[in-house]
């Protein structure tokens, strides 16, 4: 089947692709601002990432290598789908790696290699709201972002140091974009929010809620804290039990009824590939066997 | 069929899945990184339209947008050979949500929707036709830019204007030949 032949490049009809189109321009214009769209059902449930997969579609073209990860890895069902919709209805080509990718979707992480400005990250975002959860009106809290009414989350956050002796959000850490727009970052581990002042251009698509929303190359985008309680991305004290990575963000696999646990990096080409340039962690030998 | 029928149906995309997405692209690199200039090829709009400002419109404009048509660029070509290949109204400034001509014809610009405090996206993205379109002039300095970049503006005055409104107001495309640059309202402009 030639793809080229199909009316529907990328699955979504030229009319809705445009209004995606004119949306991801508006949210470039004003960064960290939520633009509403009207989404499109697509093939897959949502949670699935259907924004994500629309704003992709809409940024797609013929000569793009795209990579899907999901929570860090490649091959989960999630995004393995992702990646053959797209080789289907798109003929992209696509790559696991990292540097080799020119448009990147993500659930929850943001890649450990240092993108480029040659490269798109493109969020699946659940809940794009970051002040739904003080706020359950929309027309409230479309309200508070144009008056820049942010002090309850601050409050919210200093209660957390109150109780807990820090700030305990550690995913969908909230972050201020441009000095303007309180953002949710969707929900990366507060360890990759410093990543987002990055060269490559950032796209945010909820599918369900109906937003887009984007943050161009090298725009500022703080974490929110307090000067006494300084923003902590909270690096895990452990290197990575397969490739010895001490730079990473890692997840904690448990080996056995025993207790035994193992720490391995999350983003799984940046292990595979650290690993194939020779690098051991602890337990590097054993899972080799 | 008179010839000025049979014009307004050609010079649109050859393949408008494929044309539309990578002119799309260019169109999102410049918007991302104010004052980069890119090339837009894929149309072939009656003049005095110039290739870029064409592809954009072809780009981006459907029946839900409705377009001015500023100045010389208002003739009975442009607006046969819009809506044939779009069906975008061609509607008076205030109403715009896109809007094409030199910087002389859509001057001032006050008259444009700048948006809303709660929905600042419903602003108008005016396409400013240049004679000539270079890297050398304003300085740039906002989201998109590392430290600070140039472009050729018509003028300064009028972009640190619509700055100041921020998050309010408009969002420029300059083009020229198949260039094409764009100037988010997001963007400090000083003088070079
Ligand atoms: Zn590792």
């Amino acid at each position: 089947m030639s793809v080229m032949d199909e009316y529907n490049f990328a699955y979504i009809d030229e009319q809705t692709k445009r209004m995606i189109r004119r949306a991801i321009l508006k949210g470039l214009a004003v960064p960290g601002y939520q633009v509403p769209f009207a989404s499109r059902e697509m093939p897959m449930p949502y949670g699935w990432g259907t924004g994500g997969v629309q704003v992709s579609a809409a940024a797609l073209t013929p000569d793009d290598r795209l990579k899907v990860i999901d929570q860090g890895a490649d091959d989960t069902t999630n995004a393995v789908s992702i990646r053959k919709f797209f080789e289907r209805t798109a003929g992209v080509a696509t790559t696991e790696e990292t540097s080799e990718a020119t448009i990147i979707q993500t659930r929850h992480r943001i890649p450990e290699v240092e993108l480029t400005e040659d490269q798109i990250l493109v969020y699946q975002v659940p809940i794009p709201e970051p002040l739904r959860f003080l706020e359950p009106r929309e027309t409230e809290t479309r309200k508070m972002h144009s008056l820049e009414e942010y002090g309850l989350m601050h409050v919210k956050l200093y209660e957390d140091i109150s109780r807990h002796g820090n700030i305990a959000t550690a995913f969908a850490y909230p972050v201020m974009v441009n000095d303007r727009y309180v953002m949710d970052p969707s929900p990366i581990p507060k360890f990759d929010n410093p990543k987002m002042e990055m060269a490559a251009v950032q796209l945010f698509g909820a599918g369900r809620e109906q937003r887009i929303y984007a943050v161009p190359p090298w725009t500022k985008v703080v974490s929110l804290d307090f000067e006494d309680y300084p923003f902590d991305p909270s690096k895990a004290d452990h290197p990575c039990d397969l490739c010895g990575a001490e730079d990473s963000y890692l997840d904690e696999v448990i080996l056995d009824d025993a207790g035994n646990r193992m720490f391995v990096c999350s983003d799984t080409d940046y292990c595979r590939s650290r690993r194939e340039a020779g690098h051991e962690g602890r337990l590097a030998a054993e899972t080799m066997a | 069929m008179s010839t000025a029928a049979t014009a307004a149906l050609t010079g649109g995309f050859a393949n408008p899945p494929v044309d539309a997405a990578h002119a799309f692209r260019a169109t999102m690199d410049v918007m991302a990184r104010p004052g980069e200039i890119r090339q837009l090829t894929q149309a072939r709009p009656p003049a005095p339209l110039s290739v870029a400002a064409g592809t954009l419109i072809l780009t981006l404009c459907d029946p839900e947008t409705g377009l001015h048509l500023a100045g010389a660029h208002d003739t009975k070509d442009v607006r046969d050979w819009v809506a044939f290949h779009t069906g975008a109204p061609i509607v008076p400034a205030e109403a715009a949500t896109f809007a094409l001509g030199t910087w002389k014809a859509l001057s001032p610009i006050s008259r444009f929707p700048v948006g809303t405090a709660e929905y600042p996206d419903r602003s108008a993205t005016l396409i400013v036709e240049r004679a000539e379109l270079g890297a050398a002039g304003a300085t740039l300095q906002g989201p998109g830019i590392r430290e600070t970049a140039t472009l050729d503006l018509p003028e300064v005055a009028a972009f640190a204007a619509n700055h100041r409104l921020y998050p309010l107001g408009l969002d420029f495309f300059f083009t020229a030949g198949s260039r094409v640059a764009a100037l988010p309202r997001s963007t400090a402009v000083m003088e070079g």
